[in-house]
């Protein structure tokens, strides 16, 4: 083709179409680098979740996990989970989102991710698995009790004081009882629950108040293959 | 040399010439006639046929490699929710008090909405069943076969080299009409030839535009097209939906005032018929926007007015909250259902993850879009109906004709925080349970 500049247009033609050509393929390009990440998470020994969950199950929590990511750095931070909007309107919505963050950090990664939701899983899937001599699992009786355990101790000392249980009763009832009231349900529920004496809920004094319950249903999520 | 250049230039004109023969005739005569040449149809086909075979390919390959199940990956939710009402859910050793355990329900919804909600994911593109050989929804899947590949780089070469230079040239081609003949209509004297030209040119611009899309629409119950003097509600998904609409008739247009290339077009279109633009942030606009719509819809020889009531474009899945305010100004409502087939490419706008243009690229890569819209009864607000029971009785219709879910959600969610109202009545909810006998509680050991 000869490139006379104006009089040629079939040539300028040909020429926007072989530039569009690699312009497309570094489109393209964006779509494989997609898998990577995935591959790397895939790999990481998910092995609090033991070995009866599924790759497709993973996979599906990993595109969970990047369409919350509204920023793409592969960890969210706590306005990406206030941004859902039924757990924004969760009276202890702030509780939860915090169980998520580990220690006074701002981002939580994938597998913190899955670690807070491997709590939920229902307990009749570690029958499914034989590892009875590795560490307990997350989901077991005991720390699920534990998960809800830390809903209530804010400030993270073991105990469950009345302020603290008051703080947490007042996110839970909003402005619709009074001081008083609240007061009086808090005394009574630790007068019943304490019995070291010490005003306050250790978390074997917890377990023993909720023995009756049935925490397997109550905080079992089931989860599609 | 000279001769050489002759030549080539006399062969250019001749290819010159037989492109504009072809051009218009088997685009702007049947645009401007609305005729169907049968072209696009024969397209759409082809194109289903390499998707099914594609799909073929893509089961065979999965099985093969025991990877992962496909159908399970996509079609399905990630959790069971579980939907008994907080109620039964806190139900202590007695009645009417409170309990250490209450904390489980709200951890459980909690973190359920954590897994799986229903508003979030309607603020992105729709997860498809199988793959539609376009390079923007293949997120999660590995390579399968050559035979695949090879199919899917044909299909870039297609839709990059073929189609899109192609749809380029007829969009700008199509805008620069709509431009110049709305300039040159606009000098016209107020009156019904101005009336009926704009209306000719507002409708061959929108087919032309649609040809330009490879667009393929089908429209039912065409009697029940929307009358003069009518307010026409639709659901949106994208600005596609102005375009689709306006080639099958004549409407008065609210919505969002735009910048650029939108805005351009916006102007033109103001300049020969009555439009009702906004801005969205503007809380006087509002009381204004439906003092000019009652006025608009009072005058019965006005061209119906179009609005989309979820007041932002939502992925074509589900139906959102209809904000009343068209609703309350009476006259006849003409629902009209919009429903893209995701297959042949994404109509939905994501309009915090890409500008117009950029969806336009997207758009005029795609295959295809291929849309259904039926036209539905038109309704009117009964006596002791209040706006909100009405709009959400139409949303009704629409989703139960397009065959989408309803939410009850708003879809101003997309960039807006929840209001503390809908906490306040979970905490309300909350305390009816714990403190229905006050009183009994004091006496009673619980």
């Amino acid at each position: 083709m000869m490139f006379c500049g104006t009089e040629d247009p079939f040539g300028q033609l040909g020429t926007a179409v072989l530039a569009v050509l690699p312009l497309s393929f570094l489109c393209t390009g964006r779509a494989w680098g997609a898998e990577k990440p995935l591959a790397r998470h895939a790999n990481l020994s998910l092995s609090f979740f033991s070995s009866s969950v599924s790759h497709s199950q993973i996979t599906r929590l990993y595109s969970r996990f990047t369409s919350l990511d509204k920023g793409e750095n592969g960890t969210l931070s706590r306005e990406d989970f206030q941004r859902i909007p039924e757990l924004a309107i969760n009276p202890l919505g702030d509780r939860i989102i915090n169980a998520f963050f580990p220690e006074g950090e701002d981002q939580v990664n994938f597998r913190g991710f899955m670690r807070t939701l491997a709590h939920f899983r229902p307990i009749e899937d570690n029958e499914k698995s034989k590892d009875q001599n590795g560490p307990e699992p997350l989901n077991s009786r005991s720390n699920k009790l534990h998960f809800a355990f830390r809903l209530y101790d804010l400030d993270k000392d073991d105990k469950i004081s009345r302020d603290e249980l008051l703080q947490v009763l007042r996110m839970m009832v909003g402005v619709n009882i009074s001081d008083e009231q609240l007061g009086s349900i808090a005394d009574r529920t630790i007068q019943e629950a304490d019995q070291d004496g010490d005003s306050a809920i250790s978390f074997a004094e917890f377990v023993k108040v909720l023995e009756k319950v049935d925490v397997e249903q109550k905080m079992s999520i089931r989860f599609l293959h | 040399m000279e001769e050489n250049r002759e030549d080539h230039g006399l062969a250019e004109g001749k290819i010159l010439s037989v492109w504009m023969i072809l051009f218009v005739a088997l685009i702007l005569l049947p645009s401007i006639f609305r005729v169907s040449l049968g072209i696009s149809h024969f397209y759409v086909k082809i194109v289903i046929k390499i998707l099914e075979w594609a799909t073929l390919q893509i089961e065979e390959g999965v099985k093969k490699q025991k990877a992962m199940a496909l159908e399970n990956l996509i079609s399905t939710g990630i959790i069971q929710r579980d939907e008994t009402p907080m109620e039964e859910e806190i139900v202590g050793r007695c009645q009417g008090c409170f309990s250490l355990a209450d904390i489980m329900y709200f951890s459980k919804k909690g973190c359920e909405a954590v897994a799986e909600d229903e508003v979030t994911p309607r603020f992105c593109s729709e997860e498809l069943l199988s793959w539609n050989l376009l390079s923007r929804t293949n997120a999660n899947l590995h390579h399968v076969s050559w035979k695949l590949a090879a199919v899917w780089v044909t299909g870039i070469i297609i839709r990059y080299c073929l189609l899109l230079p192609f749809r380029i040239c007829l969009s700008v081609f199509s805008v620069l009409l709509l431009v110049l003949a709305t300039t040159v209509v606009g000098q016209f004297p107020n009156g019904r030839v101005k009336g009926w030209l704009s209306n000719q040119v507002q409708m061959i611009c929108a087919t032309l535009g649609v040809r330009c899309l490879s667009g393929l629409v089908h429209f039912h119950n065409r009697e029940n097209k929307p009358q003069e003097g009518g307010i026409c509600v639709a659901n949106h998904t994208s600005p596609l939906d102005v375009l689709i609409l306006a080639s099958d008739g004549c409407y008065s247009l609210v919505g969002q005032v735009h910048g650029g290339f939108m805005g351009l077009i916006q102007k033109s279109c103001m300049q020969t018929s009555q439009h009702v633009l906004f801005e969205r942030s503007e809380m006087k606009d509002r009381h204004l926007v439906r003092k000019k719509i009652r006025e608009h819809i009072a005058d019965k020889a006005k061209l119906p007015i179009l609005i989309f009531p979820e007041g932002t474009c939502i992925n074509n899945t589900s139906v959102m909250m209809f904000k009343k305010g068209s609703f309350e100004v009476g006259g006849t409502i003409h629902p009209v259902a919009i429903k893209y087939d995701p297959r042949f490419g994404d109509a939905f706008w994501n309009s915090t993850k890409h500008s117009v243009m950029t969806y336009a690229f997207n758009v005029l890569t795609s295959w295809a879009i291929v849309c259904n819209v039926w036209y539905l009864p038109p309704m009117v607000k009964e006596e002791e109906e209040d706006a909100v029971h009405f709009a959400d009785r139409v949303k009704a219709v629409i989703a139960a004709q397009a065959g989408m879910s309803v939410l009850p959600w708003d879809g101003g969610l997309k960039r807006k925080k929840v209001k503390e109202s809908f906490k306040e009545e979970q905490q309300k909810k909350y305390c009816q349970i714990v403190i229905q006998n006050v009183s009994v509680e004091n006496r009673n050991i619980c």
